[in-house]
């Protein structure tokens, strides 16, 4: 008796007698979505506390509780637990989609309206509040000066400093560097604007100017490189530390120096990453308004010198156009932006393909 | 080509650690030369140090004499870069540059080295892919990147793309333990041609792979963890594998410890 006992225990836990384990047939899921529905619907229109958000909302939880229960009964606890997490995974993906479907949704609705050849071509000079033309020549024109300015700088300064702070910085000073860029990444934008304001327009420009103070484009450019520079140098910075240290060893064990061995091995091997962190803060810049508004002043009038005189942007075009009173205006805002994020959509595809450009083909 | 390796008293540390102690030892030319022993020993610190590799780690340093056929590695005026062509080394796992292809993996080391000219870029990829025994099955693919091809073929191509350069002496730490038995046959059937021209100092866990490839071997051990490593015995391969002169070291070769 009592050695059964004694090997009954040291048996390990006991094992089903069969591999197979009763399944919900396939349209259990479905039928628990339509019932969750039909049943939140009666509930809500029945006892009249809310509209149809509300019925998909109460369905979506009935639906959660009702797939458990029936998975519960029929599958087991296990299942169950992995059907809901399941759903509640899938759900959250649809709340992180949702809100980007509706901007491009209402982007492209309401920008249509002004999708014309006359929008690309005019600017606001001259255009009164009656008139239904205009355009954004002008603000485009500026964004693309800006922000290519302002790529121009930080590009290469980014990821310098950040191949200077992976495979160069030792000690305090790679950290003190590493720490202020951290707090650069929080500076407001309309911080950078002040600063460039003060700095720049106020304190340099005059020499360039006769001594009077003058708003340009490139004011812009400076305080957008003062935002963009922090996110190229973190993403350039986790890039190169996902290379692995063995593809420089390998390089060093050929007698490769260390600067060549970076340039041709190690920042190859990390562009695509590197690409994907610049396509990042060019596009957190040409959304910029404040500090494009603070140093470069806007403008209806086509100005190509990002020099001098004041420049328009597209961000700056649709925060001026959604506030003027103008019946034409909101109608010129929506299509701004449109073109806003049409543009950083194809910067950013071209420059994706640029980067699988190089890379071999399996 | 091949040239003497010669070890006076070499201690290595990593910091404050060290990890060998005054390793004195001499590799012929045109010998294949296994250092075995248990793990953490400091084969493969004494291997690094031969090409300088070792320093690469932050705060890592050696000190003692090396030299290549009289002239110190360690003189203040040594080009480190011109040490590590002339002393190739394979590492433990393959490790081919993901962005080239074959052939420009094969040719790394000269492309990155200033040479342009494409028929003398071609020449050098084939003769060393002929050398590393890899030339018949990639021939018709140089283009195709390096990182497609297997395990074996991969840690073939870093062969090649080390005698490519033409070194004098290769250093190998532990170059088949990623890979199966055949490939493994495959490098070390390499090795007996390589030894040709080259010299070759190999680390290996594999105590019938040194008794099959090795020339000499040399038996590092520690006498417990944090002590430093140190060369216990240095002979010919058939008088460590048959008749080692320190018990230690039959021991270790008979399997009773480490």
């Amino acid at each position: 008796m009592t050695t059964t006992v004694t090997s009954h225990r040291t048996r390990p836990p006991a094992q089903p007698a069969t591999l197979r384990a009763r399944r919900l047939p396939w349209y259990a899921a479905p039928a628990i979505a339509v019932a969750a529905l039909a049943l939140s619907a009666v509930i809500v229109y029945g006892t009249d506390i809310g509209g149809p958000v509300l019925v998909v909302v109460l369905a979506a939880v009935l639906y959660l509780v009702g797939l458990f229960a029936a998975a519960n009964a029929v599958e087991g606890r296990r299942s169950a637990r992995n059907r809901t997490w399941s759903a509640l995974i899938h759900s959250a993906f649809v709340l992180a989609v949702l809100p980007l479907v509706s901007v491009v949704w209402t982007l492209v609705s309401k920008g249509a309206e002004r999708l014309d050849v006359n929008f690309f071509q005019t600017s606001m000079n001259n255009i009164g509040a009656r008139d239904a033309n205009g355009g954004a020549y002008h603000a485009i024109l500026g964004t693309l000066e800006q922000v290519g300015i302002a790529t121009l700088i930080t590009v290469p300064l980014g990821i310098l400093c950040a191949i200077y702070i992976v495979e160069y910085g030792r000690g305090k000073f790679a950290f003190a560097i590493r720490f202020f860029v951290d707090v650069m990444t929080g500076i407001p934008s309309i911080v950078s604007g002040l600063f460039v304001l003060a700095f720049w327009v106020l304190i340099v420009s005059p020499w360039f100017n006769d001594g009077r103070p003058s708003f340009s484009g490139f004011a812009a450019a400076l305080a957008l490189s003062v935002l963009m520079l922090p996110t190229i140098v973190r993403s350039t910075e986790e890039m190169l530390r996902l290379v692995p240290p063995p593809l420089r060893e390998g390089a060093y064990a050929l007698g490769v120096p260390k600067w060549k061995t970076i340039l041709r091995v190690v920042l190859p091997t990390a562009l695509p990453g590197i690409v994907t962190g610049v396509m990042l803060a060019i596009a957190r810049a040409a959304g910029e308004t404040a500090p494009v508004l603070l140093v470069a002043g806007g403008g209806a009038a086509i100005n190509t010198n990002p020099f001098e005189n004041n420049q328009s942007s597209l961000s700056l075009f649709v925060y001026q156009q959604a506030g003027d009173a103008s019946r034409y205006a909101p109608a010129r805002a929506w299509t701004a932006a449109l073109t806003l994020v049409a543009l950083v959509l194809i910067l950013t595809i071209a420059a994706k393909l640029l980067a699988r450009r190089n890379r071999l083909s399996r | 080509m091949a040239k003497r390796v010669e070890a006076s008293n070499v201690t290595a540390y990593y910091g404050s650690f060290k990890a060998i102690e005054n390793i004195n030892l001499t590799v012929e030319p045109k010998t294949v030369t296994a250092l075995i022993g248990p793990s953490g020993c400091g084969k493969s610190t004494f291997l690094r140090s031969i090409n300088r590799m070792h320093e690469v780690l932050p705060g890592a340093r050696v000190e003692g004499n090396l030299t290549i056929d009289d002239q110190d590695i360690y003189d203040r005026d040594v080009d480190v870069t011109a040490v590590r062509r002339m002393i190739g080394m394979v590492f433990q796992r393959p490790n081919p540059f993901p962005t080239m292809s074959i052939f420009e993996n094969v040719v790394a080391g000269l492309k990155l080295n200033g040479v342009r000219k494409k028929s003398i870029l071609e020449d050098a990829a084939e003769k060393a892919l002929r050398s590393a025994n890899l030339w018949d099955e990639v021939k018709d693919r140089l283009g195709k990147p390096g990182a497609g091809l297997s395990g074996g073929q991969q840690q073939r191509l870093c062969i090649a793309r080390t005698i490519a350069v033409e070194p004098q002496v290769v250093l190998m730490d532990e170059p088949c333990s990623a890979l199966d038995p055949i490939s493994t046959l495959a490098i070390e059937d390499l090795m007996f041609q390589l030894k040709d021209k080259f010299t070759i100092i190999i680390v290996t866990h594999n105590m019938q792979q040194a008794a099959r490839v090795s020339d000499r071997t040399a038996f590092f051990s520690i006498e417990k963890t944090g002590d430093p490593g140190r060369l216990i015995e240095y002979d010919n391969t058939q008088k460590i594998f048959s008749n080692p002169s320190v018990k230690k070291t039959e021991d270790y070769i008979t399997g009773r410890f480490g």
